[in-house]
Parts: structure tokens; C-alpha cells; sequence
């Protein structure tokens, strides 16, 4: 029973992280800060979600299987991070800075 | 308890679709489309559980290498079509 309630916590914190992140992504104000944005549900969005749901059905090969989503995808999502952000750069995208005179 | 969760995700995706909408640049579209994957995997998950059906895992899997492969195609067609727009050759 405990391990019900705790499953079903860490679900919907996963969920609310996504939503978090989401959130993030409508209103930062430029590109380079968005892909940070991103991250967030891509990390822990998912990990948290599959981690209550492996808490939920015990040691099975349908956890080994959310094991495995979860390990692809953290391997998976930095590197087209990362793409996305080079291949931004290299196309002279310039990141929205904060102006000087401004701030005064 | 379930359906909760997956109703949640899907407004959560309505979100990330109009970030695609808007966004000023084709990276920021780029982007959206591969959040919108992620949470396409988180959401075949649920289902199957809403269903009782453990089979719809081995279509998460499936589609997180296709998401991937599948960003990394369209930034390297759109790398491709800047440099034949800057140098005006065929690539």
C-alpha cells in the first residue's frame, strides 16, 4: 500500500516536472534557453514517471523493458541536444543578451 | 488514476504544439517536435498501463530511437540547405 502511494507521488511529480518544463519552453526568451528548458523533462520528466511505474509492477521483465527506455533515452537526448545547439551556433544565431544602457 | 495522468500529458503536448506554432526559428520547431516525442513515449507508457496491456512498452522503445535518428536527419538536411544557400553549388 505504501509503495502504491509512493508510486503514484513520484508519477505525478514526474508529470508536473514535464509541465514545469513546458512552461519554460513557452516563455523563455530566447532559443539557447529553451533547450535548457527541455532537458529538464527529458532527464527527469521521463525517469521520475518510469521509476513510479517500475514501483508499481515489481521486479518483471516489464521492468527491465522501462529500464531500458530510460537508459536510451538518457543516453540519447544530450546528443541531440547538443546537435541542435552547434548546429544553431553555426548559423550565426546570435543568444539574446541583456542590454547595458538599460540596467542604469 | 491513470487516465488523469494521460489527460495530463496530453495537454501538456496541446502546449509543446504551440511553441511549434510560434517559435521564430526552424530550430526552435526543430525542438518542440523532439519534446513532443519524449512526451509521446511517456504517454504510450501510461496507456498501457491504462489498458492493462504490457505490449505498448516495446513500442516506447521503438519510437525513442526514432525520435532521435529522426532529429538528427532533419538538422543534417537543414545543414545541407544552408550551405547550398550561402555557396549557391549543388551538395
Amino acid at each position: 500500500m505504501i509503495i502504491l502511494i509512493l508510486s503514484w507521488i513520484l508519477i505525478f511529480t514526474g508529470i508536473f516536472l514535464c509541465f514545469t518544463a513546458v512552461l519554460g519552453l513557452l516563455r523563455l526568451p530566447d532559443l539557447y534557453t529553451r533547450i535548457h528548458a527541455a532537458g529538464i523533462s527529458d532527464t527527469y520528466g521521463v525517469g521520475l514517471v518510469v521509476f513510479g511505474l517500475i514501483l508499481q509492477t515489481g521486479i518483471s521483465l516489464i521492468s527491465f523493458k522501462l529500464i531500458f527506455i530510460v537508459l536510451l533515452l538518457w543516453y540519447t537526448s544530450p546528443i541531440s541536444s547538443h546537435s541542435l545547439l552547434k548546429a544553431a551556433y553555426q548559423s550565426k544565431l546570435l543568444p539574446a543578451l541583456k542590454d547595458e544602457e538599460k540596467s542604469t | 488514476m491513470f487516465l488523469i495522468a494521460c489527460i495530463a500529458i496530453l495537454v501538456i503536448m496541446l502546449l509543446i504544439v504551440v511553441r511549434a506554432f510560434y517559435g521564430p526559428t526552424v530550430y526552435d520547431r526543430i525542438l518542440a517536435v523532439n519534446v513532443f516525442g519524449t512526451h509521446a513515449i511517456l504517454l504510450i507508457a501510461l496507456y498501457g498501463y491504462l489498458t492493462n496491456r504490457p505490449e505498448f512498452l516495446d513500442l516506447a522503445i521503438v519510437y525513442t530511437l526514432i525520435n532521435f535518428t529522426g532529429v538528427l536527419s532533419v538538422l543534417k538536411f537543414i545543414d545541407k540547405l544552408n550551405k547550398f544557400n550561402e555557396e549557391g553549388e549543388s551538395v
